[in-house]
């Protein structure tokens, strides 16, 4: 179980890595608008979020996921 | 603007342009055996085709293709549901089965749709697809258009597989797991006895993609199931007829009677009009020729052996084991650039390859062999990579 302060929490110290652009990273960044990943880093902080979650998070999801926030809600969806 | 998305593919294309790089799209004007051409002008060796037997130059296909026309036409004019089912497609399809030791195949027009097609309608709304993160671009696009939930495991990690399967509880019994047998960019093979343990003990099914290993791997060449000894295990093994026989047009075969009920249900089998008499014939002949002749299996290895040898000898990082395809990375462009030219202009030809189509973000050079090149045409290829090594493209990192 995890509530969503806490995805939010955890999801923003993991992109810190990816935070080339040095922007301030919150809720409502964006991870390819604002942060510039890559479709290739899109998927290495996927696969960081599952391990760290145990959860595996599906390609479904991710035509819907533009922001921090958007992310972190689909990890606590997933987690429940 | 609705085009404008393609705004960064333009000005790739003029980079292209400008530098004259004829890496992508490059146009052979004359084909002057299975493994030499002249291409843009220039004599070269071809070493990034997928003519793994170099059977698209066999005179025994050719014949068959000839023959096939005369007596059937130039096209079938529709699909296999409607006119489009000729006997040789019926007899194809029952060769297949045969060959494969299953009860049960399908034809398709392409490679891509075989794949596309069978991943699209075996998983669909509420089941769920595990596919290899490195999976080929027609199983990317099949499961999209399934419906599934789709899940990528770490390419050809069987312990992050069995973690997701873990994951899914009561689900795993509802999901299709997806493999290549050799995978096309790097010419690994996956590690399919493992998989196919997981796939046993979660309940779930196994499709492996055999589009660069059948006729490659295995005692009877029929992929790298069979040479896994798993073949048992695999639910739906799909291929096409493009890369060892020579031709185009693809294949499903599967030991399970519902494949001929999946048949009507493919939408990328239904609504595309039947492969082409001669193309039937020719992949007919090709697969008797690649059953009956083990000899161009060795020959393949062979040639791969003493390249994978070669290139490593120069030091250069090439992978763990040889393969008929061998691929030297970059990570620098205007180095990967710059030596597919200077190859070229040395009468070498191989697939430049760029991210995204690229496992990583490296850029490569990828290699595959044919058990129609000469030992000589082998060495020439090393010595072309040698003179980059000389020109300071390439630095081996192995000593
Ligand atoms: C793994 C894989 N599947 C499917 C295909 C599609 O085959 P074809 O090019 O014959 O349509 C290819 C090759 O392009 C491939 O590498």
């Amino acid at each position: 179980m995890a509530d969503y302060q806490s995805c939010l929490a955890f999801l923003c110290e993991l992109l810190q890595k990816y935070n080339r652009k040095r922007v301030m990273i919150n809720e409502n960044t964006g991870l390819v608008t604002d942060l510039g990943l890559s479709s290739l880093e899109v998927m290495e902080v996927i696969e960081q979020i599952e391990d760290h979650y145990d959860i595996s998070i599906p390609l479904n999801i991710l035509p819907d996921v533009n922001t921090v926030a958007d992310l972190a809600r689909k990890i606590r969806d997933i987690n429940s | 603007m609705l085009l404008d998305k393609f705004k960064e593919m333009a000005a790739f294309q003029a980079e292209l342009r400008d530098r004259k790089l004829k890496a992508f799209g490059a146009v052979t004007e004359e084909l002057l055996s299975a493994t030499e051409g002249v291409v843009e002008g220039r004599r070269v060796i071809l070493a990034g085709t997928n003519n793994y037997l170099g059977l698209s130059a066999d005179p025994r296909c050719i014949e068959a293709a000839r023959e096939a026309t005369s007596r059937w036409g130039t096209g079938t004019t529709g699909s296999r549901l409607a006119n489009g089912s000729f006997s040789e497609h019926q007899a194809l399809e029952a060769e297949l089965a045969a060959f494969f030791g299953v009860g049960h195949a399908i034809t398709f027009s392409t490679g891509y749709a075989a794949t596309m097609g069978t991943c699209a309608t075996l998983a669909g709304p509420g089941d769920v697809i595990l596919l290899d993160a490195d999976s080929h671009s027609s199983i990317y696009s099949g499961v999209k258009l399934s419906g599934a939930e789709v899940i990528r495991y770490r390419h050809s990690d069987p312990a992050d597989l069995a973690k997701r399967l873990r994951r899914l509880g009561d689900r795993a019994a509802n999901t299709l797991i997806v493999a290549e047998g050799i995978y096309s960019m790097l010419g690994d093979i996956a590690p399919l006895q493992e998989i196919a343990d997981l796939k046993r003990q979660y309940g779930a099914m196994l499709l492996v993609d055999e589009a660069h290993s059948l006729g490659v791997l295995g005692e009877r060449g029929r992929g790298a199931a069979e040479a896994a000894g798993v073949e048992d295990a695999v639910d739906f093994i799909v291929g096409t007829f493009s890369k060892s026989l020579g031709g185009i047009g693809g294949y499903c075969v599967s030991q399970h009677a519902e494949l001929e009920d999946v048949r009507y249900c493919i939408r990328a089998y239904i609504f595309t009009a039947s492969p082409t008499p001669s193309v039937v014939a020719s992949t007919r002949r090709a697969l008797q020729i690649l059953r009956d002749e083990p000899e161009l299996r060795e020959q393949l290895w062979d040639n791969a052996r003493r390249l994978y040898d070669g290139l490593k000898a120069l030091g250069l990082a090439v992978g763990p084991a040889p393969s008929p395809v061998v691929a030297v990375e970059f990570e620098d462009r205007e180095a990967a650039m710059a030596a597919w030219q200077q190859l070229f202009d040395n009468g070498v030809y191989v697939n430049l390859v760029v991210p995204p189509a690229s496992p990583s973000t490296n850029y490569l050079l990828r290699n595959s062999m044919s058990a129609a090149h000469t030992a000589e045409q082998v060495d020439r290829i090393i010595g072309a990579y040698r003179d980059l090594i000389d020109a300071g493209l390439v630095t081996p990192s192995a000593a």
